[in-house]
Parts: structure tokens; sequence; C-alpha cells
């Protein structure tokens, strides 16, 4: 069975991360991922939630190593955690930060020596490679009966993807280029283009996530050579919108929701760097990239492919290991070119975060004294982030106490805002709720609101 | 040093850029000074933070850093938010 090593760097001094503004050499790297190996306990799953980037990154490793499989929840949720817990048995916590005592075990990132000196062990520097076929980790879509979906990747899938994507932003190997995310390691998006593109692409990895535009660009300016910012709509609107200088960039990488075009055409102008978008979905991975001042149209990574079939349109090939169809509305020209029409209805993506509104209305209804209830999306505003609606018919309910209900069981960025409080939901003859019923609903709720605000 | 009715007006003007900034469907008067904003309490999220980062930085003129001091602390209230920001505001 064939092998891919764990990262592609090829001599033991090539910088493989910067961490407190220090490079950090692969042959460190490696000497760390041993270590973490054998401090993790003999489990088969675990959740790895360590917030430094390249700890994390040495955490999924030492797993594999072990044959273990991380696990990527779509929220932190006690109910997720609950859940997978009952799923995989044994499940623990890898952490670098202390957590609030929960049900899971936590395990504490074990204290090693992180770059401050070369290591005693892998003088030879041998990169440990694993199976193509081994199972890296599981991604998960959250179904509509509240049980999330597992979505299996394998590091060879995992591996090609990340080279792919590499390939087409022209990040070969030996650039020696840096990425900077602003986007967690634990979800795909930011595993594959701040974490696995580094590793395979033989590039480095910031350990950091600054959060506001200022920490961005302090985190940018201690990067020497070319830098690479992996973002969001969301985190570009900010860097915008303040004035804000950032060091040159090669390049600027944005994904987790369409982005507008102008905001693409000022980010370009701006910060002087081409700005790519990723499109993918949790059941394949990463699709096709753009260059969004270019036009529409989305470019399939290398060896990906679009299939009709009937009506459907699937995407298999490349580092796409089993053949899966669009979630989304695309318009394919071509094998390898589509145009995005829009998203699934159900699909809901706040900031990186996915989930369905069927997960959503499922959980709102699952709290005991909600008599009925729904989520839904208003029409999206402006370049703005647009948050979801909900009606709910519980008396006995404060809006406090609701909330703090919802809390335990749906990320916050999906808390609704407005939540209206309603004696009965707009139910047609059979038993439906229209969008159309909705939205007339939702303003109907809101001139009520403001005339109370008055008074 | 600040008399207790500026600091009552100052948070007051605060509280009016969370509400218009995060266009929230309340009243300036329901966000308690000492009850969180981050999560429980208001209930706001990091996107929210961002927002009001944004907000903070065209009226105060200045930017919000996270190893200012703990982020935490700082959203902890509308009253520790009012002090960071009256500490550090340029304009």
């Amino acid at each position: 069975m064939a092998k891919v090593a764990a990262i592609s760097h090829t001599a033991a001094q090539d910088v493989v991360a910067f961490r407190n503004a220090q490079p950090v050499s692969a042959a460190h790297f490696l000497a760390d991922v041993e270590h973490v190996a054998s401090q993790l306990p003999a489990r088969s799953h675990l959740v790895n939630f360590c917030m430094d980037r390249y700890r994390f990154a040495v955490g999924l490793l030492a797993a594999l190593v072990r044959g273990q499989v991380s696990l990527l929840p779509p929220t932190q949720t006690p109910e997720m955690l609950g859940q997978l817990q009952r799923d995989y048995d044994g499940l623990y916590v890898l952490t670098d930060t202390p957590q609030e005592p929960g049900a899971i075990e936590q395990v504490s990132y074990p204290r090693v020596s992180e770059g401050a000196t070369m290591p005693a062990s892998n003088p030879r520097f041998s990169v440990p490679a694993f199976s193509e076929e081994q199972v890296a980790v599981i991604a998960f879509t959250s179904g509509s009966t509240g049980a999330p979906t597992p979505h299996p990747k394998t590091w060879g899938a995992l591996a090609r993807g990340a080279t792919a994507e590499a390939f087409s932003f022209d990040l070969h190997l030996g650039s020696r280029a840096t990425l900077l995310g602003t986007v967690p390691a634990q979800h795909m998006y930011g595993l594959e283009s701040t974490v696995l593109m580094a590793l395979r692409g033989g590039l480095a990895l910031h350990a950091g996530r600054p959060f506001y535009p200022a920490d961005v660009a302090a985190a940018l300016a201690e990067i020497p050579g070319e830098r690479v910012l992996v973002t969001t709509p969301v985190h570009l609107r900010a860097l915008l919108t303040e004035d804000i200088q950032l060091p040159r960039l090669r390049l600027i990488v944005c994904a987790t929701a369409p982005l507008a075009t102008e905001m693409a055409v000022q980010a370009e102008q701006r910060f002087g760097a081409p700005l790519h978008e990723v499109y993918g979905f949790t059941e394949a991975g990463m699709v096709a990239t753009r260059r969004t001042v270019r036009g529409p149209a989305w470019h399939c990574l290398r060896d990906v492919r679009l299939r009709h079939e009937a009506d459907v349109v699937k995407v298999a090939g490349g580092h796409v290991e089993k053949e899966v169809p669009f979630t989304d509305v695309i318009e394919p020209g071509g094998d390898d070119v589509f145009i995005l029409h829009g998203r699934n209805a159900d699909l809901v993506n706040i900031a990186g975060k996915r989930t369905s509104l069927g997960y959503l209305t499922h959980q709102l209804n699952s709290i005991e004294g909600v008599r009925d209830g729904v989520f839904f999306m208003p029409d999206e505003s402006g370049d703005g982030v647009t948050r979801l609606t909900a009606f709910v018919v519980a008396p006995d309910f404060t809006r406090e106490a609701l909330l703090g209900a919802l809390r335990e069981r749906i990320d916050a960025a999906f808390l609704p805002r407005p939540l209206y409080f309603v004696e009965s939901l707009p139910r047609n003859a059979a038993g439906k709720l229209p969008r159309e019923a909705l939205l007339q609903h939702a303003r109907r709720c809101a001139v009520g609101i403001r005339r109370e605000g008055r008074s | 040093m600040d008399t207790a009715e500026s600091v009552v007006a100052q948070e007051r003007e605060l509280a009016e850029l969370i509400v218009a900034a995060l266009n929230l469907e309340i009243q300036v008067n329901e966000i308690e000074r000492e009850a969180p904003l981050y999560r429980e309490g208001l209930g706001l999220d990091s996107i929210d933070i961002l927002e009001i980062a944004l907000a903070v930085s065209k009226k105060y003129g200045f930017q919000l850093r996270s190893d200012d001091s703990d982020n935490i602390q700082i959203f902890s209230s509308l009253r520790s938010l009012n002090e960071h920001v009256q500490r550090h505001r340029a304009v």
C-alpha cells in the first residue's frame, strides 16, 4: 500500500512553522511529533482543541503516528461533544488551554521544547509516512435529525488535496511562503488551507490566530519572506474597514462564504496581492478556486472533474475519493469549470461555521417547554453578516432562559437574532412553513417591536 | 478623574454604539453595566466583537488589540469595556 510522507520538506533545517516570531525547523517539528505521539493515551479517536496552530499540527500528526483519528465536529457545544462521546468510545480531547471540566477526558498538550534547540532525537531526519488509506480525520455535517453525519478523510486524500491547492496558487515546494490564518484549524477550510497546505506544500505555518485587524497586521509583520493571508469575508471586511496597512503579501486566500467582487477588487488594490477564493463542501473537501476579480467561474483543482448524471452534477477525481453530488446549485461550463448559483437553502454558513436549518430547528424543538419553533435565514443584506431569525412558541420561557438553553445545543454564531416569541407559527393547511409566510411574519414582528420601543 | 455622571453618559454612548453596530432588537437601557457582553448575558460572539471593534475604532480613534490585555476581561461587561475605551481613546 502506498505511503505518503507527513511533510514534503526535504531538509532538516527547512522551516515548517513560525512560532513566537521564531522559525521552527522540520527536524524540530518532527521531534515534537514523536514526543507528543509517545504521550497520547491509547485510544482510537480524539478531538484536537489546540488553539496554537503549531500544536494543532503536531497533535494531528502525532495522532496519525499512533493510528488515531482526529474528529472535526461542526460545533464544540456540550450537546455535540456528548453525542460524539456516545458514538466514539473512549473519545478524548487534546488541549493546550485549560477548558471547563466537562464529561470528556482532557489530555493536556505535553510540554516539549518547541523549537528552542535542535533536538537530539531524529538526527538522520527521517520523515514518518502514513498509508494513503489511513483515516486521518472525520469531518461532520449536521443532519436534520440532530445526529452529526460522519465524513471520513484519508491521509492520502487530504495530502493530495493540499498539494493540489498549493499548486493552484503556484505555491510550489521551495517558494518559502508562510501561511497566516484568521480561521481555526478545527474546521475543514482551516485544516486544509492553513495546516495541510503548509505541511504538504513545503511551506511554513504561522502558529497564531490573530483576531483584530491590528493583530493581523502585527502577526504578518513577524513573518520574514513571503506572506499568505488565509481568511474569510468577515475578517477581510474588517481589515478593509479599518484604515490598516499590511506588509506586502504574496497572496490572499478567502473562503467560507461567497465574496462580493467589489470587496475582492478593493482588497487586491489595498493589499497589492491577488485574492483567490476556495470553494468546497464537507462531503468532497476542496473542489475549486477562482481569482474573484477575473470573473465568476470556478476552476476545479488538479484532476478534479464534474460529471452529469441525469439532473445531478457530481464531482470526482484527484483528491476527491468518492464521487459526490454537489450540495449547492451549480451550472457546469465544461468538465472542470462551473458557476455557483446558490447555496442549498437548508445549509447555513456563518463565519465559516456550517449547519443546517433542519438541525437548528430540531435543536430548538428538543428543548423542554418549547411547543413549536422554527429557524430561517432572512434575505441577505449587503456585505454584512446576515443572522438567523427564529420564531418560538414557548409561553413559560423568558428570552434569557431560552437563549441559555439554546447555547447548550448550538454554536453562538447561530443563535437567532432576532428571536421572536409568538403565539403560533404561520403554518399552512399542510402544516408546512412556507418561506414567504415566515418573511411576512418577521416583518409584522419587527414593526411590533419598533412600536413597543417608542412607547 | 471622571465623575459618576460622566461615566453614566459614557456608558450610555457606548451602549448606543453597540446596539447600532449590531442591530440589536433591545433598548439601550436593557444592557446592564455589569452583565457580561460575551456569550452569557448579551450573548455576543466573535463576529459581534469584531463589529464592535470596528465601531469603536471609528468613533474613538484607536484599534483594539488582543494583547492589550485579556479580551475576555475587556468584554466582561459594559463597565469594563468603557474603562478600556476611556483609557485608550484618541478622540
